[in-house]
């Protein structure tokens, strides 16, 4: 029969420093590669409306007449078919995750 | 019957040690148990039939979120039926990457096991110490995936990522160090006299009950049936040696040592790999559609996930049809069920691994 066999590792826990990270004072490391939130560089965009097709969740939407590219940054789930699909590589996948919002709002990007 | 009084406890869908929603009605003679009825249905969100509006290629991405836990399973199960039925050869690196992420998401869906479980009998420092570990896979697998929970790498044809041969050895030098961590870990569980005291001879499935039942497994494995799905040798699984790991007593004790041993074997499984794999392609283009059916099995942490998968020739699946580990289980669970006092309740449900949100999809 053993007793208190969690005891040396609790010993070395309070001796250690915390495994989490205090998160609002000290800012979070995302690794490199870190499915974020996708961003799009305008100057490059060509709005041929790729992204919009291949959006599994049909949060992209393009307006090419008016050089229009908009996302539903609540309905996008960072998947990065629009990322793999641009011809022109204007889509990027930030590490950066969106930050939390209570209303589902729709990000506008004009040329 | 006479001069006993029977109560019927409603246990859950809400209940403290329950992660999801399952509802049994407990009917009880005094403390003991003496029949337990389920109700499942509470998060039922109708994603085999979304298969009607996604293609085929999209689908990837519904299957995937049929599980939080072991994602990457399902999308590569069923990756691996459209690719059966398209006739798709993918690169053998694509199925060494399958494998290793498969075993780092078996590592952390066994490790959450462990914490849960060691929640449900109270030992909050234990359950601590499980999910601190855990995290350092969550980590490994965002550095690899970009996902922490939804790896989103599987894909019709291959996978989306590829590792680098540094990074590899570095995640293997990495788990190696785990390896120590682990073991510091599963010491408390195999030998703790507060751990064995809840755990020994609680929940006994014996072999000819859960072969009669279909337990599938840890639940099976722990009660002697060698039954393991990887043995079929999809992906790069005919590649590695390994055995199943199988525990004779068939009690929650035994289903727990089966799933500390395959953390182990999970380590040497993604080391074995990280030596075997093959330079070259991760993916294949794929062009056409699918026209046929097939019926894809993979081994999830919980047991043997089957994918039944129909297709007619246009870019929309007919049907898909999943049948999940924990649906399986809970044949074995109504068994263990009665005849066991009312505070062993949580710790029997928890020794299936139930994942409800699979089960109703």
């Amino acid at each position: 029969m053993h007793f208190f066999v969690i005891l040396k590792t609790l010993v070395k826990n309070l001796f250690s420093k915390p495994a989490t990270v205090k998160f609002p004072f000290e800012p979070r490391e995302y690794p490199e590669g870190s499915r974020g939130q996708v961003v799009i560089d305008t100057s490059t965009c060509i709005f041929c409306g790729l992204c919009q097709r291949k959006c599994p969740t049909a949060a992209i939407t393009v307006v090419r007449a008016e050089k229009k590219w908009s996302i539903k940054r609540m309905q996008c789930i960072s998947c990065g078919a629009c990322v793999d699909a641009c011809p022109k590589n204007s889509l990027k996948l930030d590490t950066k995750y969106y930050t939390p919002d209570v209303t589902k709002k729709e990000d506008t990007y004009n040329a | 019957m006479e001069g006993k009084k029977r109560t019927i406890i409603p246990f859950g869908p809400q209940h403290p040690v329950l992660p999801e929603p399952i509802h049994l009605d407990l009917v009880l003679e005094d403390e003991k148990i003496v029949e337990a009825i389920p109700s499942i249905g509470f998060i039922h969100r109708g994603l085999e039939k979304l298969v009607e509006k996604k293609d085929f290629i999209e689908y990837v991405y519904v299957a995937e979120r049929i599980c939080g836990i072991c994602s990457f399973i399902h999308g590569m199960t069923y990756c691996i039926a459209v690719e059966e039925i398209m006739k798709l050869n993918i690169p053998q690196r694509a199925h060494f990457l399958r494998v290793i992420w498969s075993e780092l998401s078996r590592l952390h869906s066994h490790l959450l096991w462990l914490g849960l479980m060691a929640d449900a009998f109270g030992f909050e420092s234990l359950f601590m110490q499980s999910w601190r570990l855990r995290e350092r896979i969550l980590d490994i697998i965002e550095e690899t995936t970009g996902g922490r929970v939804i790896f989103g790498s599987s894909k019709v044809g291959g996978v989306r990522r590829d590792i680098s041969r540094e990074k590899m050895q570095e995640i293997v030098r990495r788990l190696k160090v785990f390896e120590k961590e682990i073991k510091e870990l599963s010491n408390v569980f195999i030998k703790d006299a507060s751990v064995q005291h809840r755990l020994c001879g609680v929940g006994v499935v014996s072999k000819e009950q859960a072969y009669a039942l279909g337990a599938v497994g840890p639940t099976a494995r722990g009660s002697g049936i060698a039954s393991d799905m990887r043995k079929l040798g999809y992906a790069a699984y005919k590649e590695i040696a390994f055995e199943p790991i199988i525990e004779s007593t068939g009690d929650s004790y035994a289903r727990c040592l089966v799933r500390i041993k395959e953390l182990f074997q999970s380590i040497d499984i993604i080391a074995q790999a990280a030596e075997k794999m093959v330079d070259g392609p991760i993916d294949i283009k794929v062009s056409g559609t699918p026209d046929g059916e097939f019926f894809a099995r993979s081994e999830q942490p919980r047991g043997e996930a089957v994918y039944y998968i129909k297709a007619n020739g246009t870019k929309f699946l007919d049907r898909v049809r999943v049948r999940t580990p924990t649906f399986a289980n809970i044949a074995p669970l109504l068994k263990i069920l009665p005849g066991a006092s009312l505070a062993d309740v949580p710790i029997l449900i928890l020794t299936i691994d139930p994942c409800i949100s699979c089960t109703e999809r």
